[in-house]
């Protein structure tokens, strides 16, 4: 997403903005005509068939192995390459929400409490992936980093770090907007004053007062965080980082049918976790 | 930090901060208070603006350490336009069609009194879909409209064959075809809330006045809708614009995007000068700036209407 070049970067302000505002139904007038009435469920059926095919295209290729119908599968989960490609996408994915947290929610509770006249230069500032473009920005970052005197790329784990912080940043889009919604809808300086005048110093009151407060608004961010360093391609590659999406890469080029059965297994991870944002922010909206 | 020195005068001003007791003290005070985001801006700044900087930096320098502007000069070399073109002309049809779709999907979905349980299904597969890029979108397309795609095959069994009648899923159409599936789940995730925004009363105002439903569209709800329509296509143009993970997946680089071609200036150096690289880069950066910006703008605009 464009955190990664990819394009969805631009998109998890809809995803988390749009999603959670409770629309009313819309009441449909009884004197239309049947053509009117058709046309929006035509619309809607020629979207969900673009939606669809390829889908299904994919269950079919991953099943057209030539030594069998379930061999693609077979050897896509036998490849010694692709659990630990995983497992690294994981750790990462996981490391990086970490990240992303420890430095946004305190930054958001800080200036929600202190400073709001500087909520919007600080969300300028986590708008800028939108900006610059990953491929950009990972070549600067080589071209930056790599250098003398910092050679923080030397190593394949220094790499890894300097990546991770990268998807950070990257998320901070999502997460900014995630936890600053979630602070809105609670009252900072109440619970901060109570919590002060029980004796609480500044990380009691973020991470037992403030965080758990809004547990359901991070929850959606950090999803969106996960799905996206998971399937994230252009750092990694540029980074030689052994993760999913590069060795995925590769298998897309060279074995289509194994290709079709990763795919689906990517899909069914990343939907699971983009799907379930939708599911917290239906319930976050319905308590609030 | 010399950025500090309004905001610290305005708030003194402010009734508001005032029982914060930042009147008595407010040079000591916000001192403090910019300490508590300094983490942030430190983080943001070596990872986002600081490598933003050094790019600029060396798109200025030239080959013998001088500052010059030779390297945007030399931006109008072939490979360069060229993969530039092909981006934009990418970016502008996607947003185009992805636009018009997402927007005719999106009205469908909130004036076309569909049931409610259709509704939140196709928003959430919205917000997922325009998050679906990369990897996993190229194999699904080459899976579906490749060689022996499913759709392929099946068109082909109806008498058409798709390769021979032109399409190319490797080339400028096809890149296209793959792009529009996660643009218009843009579209209609930005747009959607421009649309419930439209207010009851204006359509039955401008029926009792005795308007149609397509004079009400005409002169009412589209005027009202246009700025966050173009807003929404620009953001989509930016989007596909910076798009590169997908069609490096599908193409391995042989259809040369402006990303494409930064993508290989970093493995290999194929624009023979660094420079110019990073030129091409702060390029990007520059298109994505003001798309980025003239969308902001917009939506800032159409708010007056459908906040």
């Amino acid at each position: 997403m464009t955190i990664a070049g990819q394009s969805g970067s631009l998109t998890g302000h809809g995803a988390t903005g749009g999603a959670g505002k409770p629309t009313g139904p819309t009441p449909v007038p009884p004197q239309r005509s049947l053509i009117r009435r058709l046309w929006p469920w035509l619309i809607v059926a020629l979207g969900v068939v673009y939606f669809v095919t390829p889908l299904l295209g994919t269950i079919r290729l991953s099943l057209r192995h030539n030594k069998g119908t379930w061999e693609a599968w077979r050897l896509i989960l036998g490849n010694e390459q692709m659990w630990p490609a995983f497992g690294q996408s994981i750790v990462n994915g996981l490391a990086t929400i970490v990240v992303s947290l420890v430095i946004i929610v305190p930054t958001a509770y800080w200036v929600a409490l202190k400073m709001p006249r500087l909520r919007p230069f600080i969300e300028f500032i986590t708008l800028l992936p939108f900006v610059i473009p990953g491929v950009v920005l990972v070549l600067a970052l080589i071209r930056l980093y790599s250098a003398p005197p910092l050679l923080l790329t030397s190593t394949y784990n220094s790499t890894r770090i300097v990546m991770i912080c990268a998807y950070a940043a990257l998320s901070f889009p999502y997460m900014y907007r995630s936890v600053d919604n979630g602070l809105r809808s609670i009252d900072v300086r109440s619970l901060t004053e109570a919590a002060q005048s029980l004796g609480a110093g500044w990380p009691t009151i973020v991470t037992k007062v403030i965080f758990p407060n809004i547990r359901l608004a991070i929850l959606s961010g950090a999803l969106l965080t996960f799905a996206i360093v998971l399937g994230e391609l252009t750092i990694a590659l540029y980074m030689a980082q052994r993760t999913l999406a590069p060795f995925m890469a590769d298998i897309v080029r060279n074995k289509p049918f194994e290709a079709a059965a990763l795919t689906l297994i990517a899909f069914s991870v990343t939907w699971l976790a983009l799907g379930m944002i939708s599911y917290v922010t239906n319930r976050a909206g319905r308590r609030t | 930090m010399d950025g500090t020195r309004p905001s610290a005068s305005m708030s003194v001003a402010e009734t508001v901060d005032k029982d914060m007791g930042g009147a008595k003290r407010p040079p000591f005070r916000f001192r403090w208070n910019w300490l508590g985001v300094m983490p942030f801006l430190l983080f943001a700044g070596a990872l986002l603006i600081l490598p933003t900087i050094v790019l600029g930096a060396r798109s200025l320098a030239g080959a013998d350490g001088s500052t010059t502007l030779d390297n945007y000069r030399s931006l109008a070399t072939p490979v360069v336009i060229d993969s530039f073109r092909l981006s934009i002309k990418i970016s502008l049809i996607t947003a185009l069609v992805g636009g018009i779709f997402g927007f005719l999907l999106a009205w469908s979905m909130v004036l076309g009194g569909l049931p409610k349980p259709v509704r939140s299904l196709l928003s959430t597969f919205s917000g997922v879909a325009s998050n679906f890029a990369g990897v996993p979108l190229a194999a699904a397309f080459i899976a579906t409209v490749g060689r022996v795609g499913l759709f392929t095959i099946l068109l082909k069994a109806a008498g058409f064959d798709m390769y021979k009648a032109g399409f190319d899923l490797y080339s400028f159409i096809g890149i296209s075809v793959v792009y529009l599936y996660f643009q218009f789940p843009l579209m209609v995730l930005v747009i959607t809330p421009s649309i419930e925004g439209l207010k009851e009363e204006w359509r039955e105002a401008s029926e009792n006045l005795g308007a149609s439903t397509y004079q009400y569209w005409r002169y009412i709800a589209l005027p009202v809708l246009m700025p966050s329509i173009l807003g929404a296509m620009i953001l989509l143009f930016g989007n596909a614009f910076g798009a590169h993970a997908t069609a490096f997946a599908l193409t391995g680089g042989n259809l040369r995007l402006a990303t494409i071609l930064i993508g290989q200036q970093i493995s290999g150096d194929v624009l023979q000068n660094p420079g110019l690289g990073y030129a091409v880069a702060m390029g990007m950066v520059a298109v994505m700036a003001v798309s980025i910006g003239i969308y902001s703008i917009l939506q800032r605009r159409s708010e007056r209407w459908l906040a």
